[in-house]
């Protein structure tokens, strides 16, 4: 990868690449890009990857029924504690 | 991600006179996204459950002043975020702070080539994986930690996250791209293997 200089110049574009909210000019540039540099390629789908991966296992947020408990009386909020 | 309750109705008013059912409702509202990013910030569950009791002290008292400039969620992740990084800072004095940009900005160069997009679901996450996708962003550094915590996990704008951090938006850019491009570093360390087994058993 480092052999090809436009990649560490479009590197620092490629978050916002994989986000689909990069103008379209360097949209167009990496995708011209990386039909030449199978490195780049590898990158760019590990990396989509990557963001998918922590998106699809993020669960609701959650609270421990005990730690909640304590919350609520640290706050004085103990009569609205149900469920 | 966690839409569906980003911005429930509070009577804002009532919030700051005080109205004790009110504030109720919005501590059962966001006590959990609250929780979960202390959690993810201090890896320590006691650390995690003195942040978000003081992240709602701090928030009933500074009730009166907020402004309906930003949103209640945004305002409370700003206070969460402010108490978990003042402990972090307690703790490891010698890390470097989320307003110093220092060499931050700069963006890692790949030096993991292995294409693992391949493997099955099964393998990318698999019990196995998920302890290590959470490792991953323990070995981030304070300042990139949070903003990917921020964007990718609790879901928030860039805006909304350069609000929260006192950050540019440029700036919040240029971190989520650095914690990404290091956890996909890390997570190619990790998936290489899986890839390696996988191909000496003949399954890809």
């Amino acid at each position: 990868m480092t052999s090809h200089k436009n990649c560490r110049y479009l590197l620092s574009s490629l978050s916002e690449y994989v986000d689909g909210s990069l103008d379209e000019a360097l949209c167009q540039e990496i995708e011209k890009h990386m039909e030449g540099c199978e490195d780049c390629q590898i990158v760019i789908n590990t990396l989509q990857k990557t963001v998918d991966l922590y998106h699809k296992t993020t669960e609701p947020p959650d609270i421990p029924s005990d730690v909640r408990a304590r919350l609520f009386k640290r706050l004085n909020l103990d009569e609205f504690l149900s469920g | 991600m966690n839409d569906s309750i980003t911005n429930p109705e509070f009577d804002i008013t009532a919030l700051q006179n005080g109205d004790r059912a009110e504030f109720a409702r919005m501590v059962e509202a966001y006590s959990g996204q609250i929780y979960r990013l202390a959690l993810k910030m201090l890896q320590n569950q006691q650390d995690a459950e003195d942040i978000l009791q003081e992240t709602f002290i701090k928030a009933y008292h500074a009730l009166p002043q907020f402004e309906s400039r930003s949103s209640l969620s945004t305002w409370l992740y700003r206070i969460a975020t402010n108490e978990a990084l003042m402990f972090l800072r307690r703790k490891h004095p010698h890390q470097i702070s989320v307003e110093q940009p220092s060499n931050d900005e700069a963006q890692p160069v790949p030096l993991e080539i292995v294409d693992w997009c391949c493997l099955p679901e099964s393998e990318l996450i698999s019990a196995e994986a998920r302890v290590y996708l959470e490792k991953a962003v323990e070995m981030l550094p304070h300042s990139l930690r949070v903003v990917f915590l921020l964007r990718d996990i609790e879901g928030l704008s860039t805006r909304d996250t350069a609000e929260v951090l006192d950050l540019s938006e440029g700036a919040v850019k240029t971190r989520l791209s650095r914690a990404r491009l290091q956890l996909r570093e890390i997570l190619s360390v990790y998936y290489r293997e899986r890839v390696n087994i996988a191909t000496q058993a003949g399954e890809v």
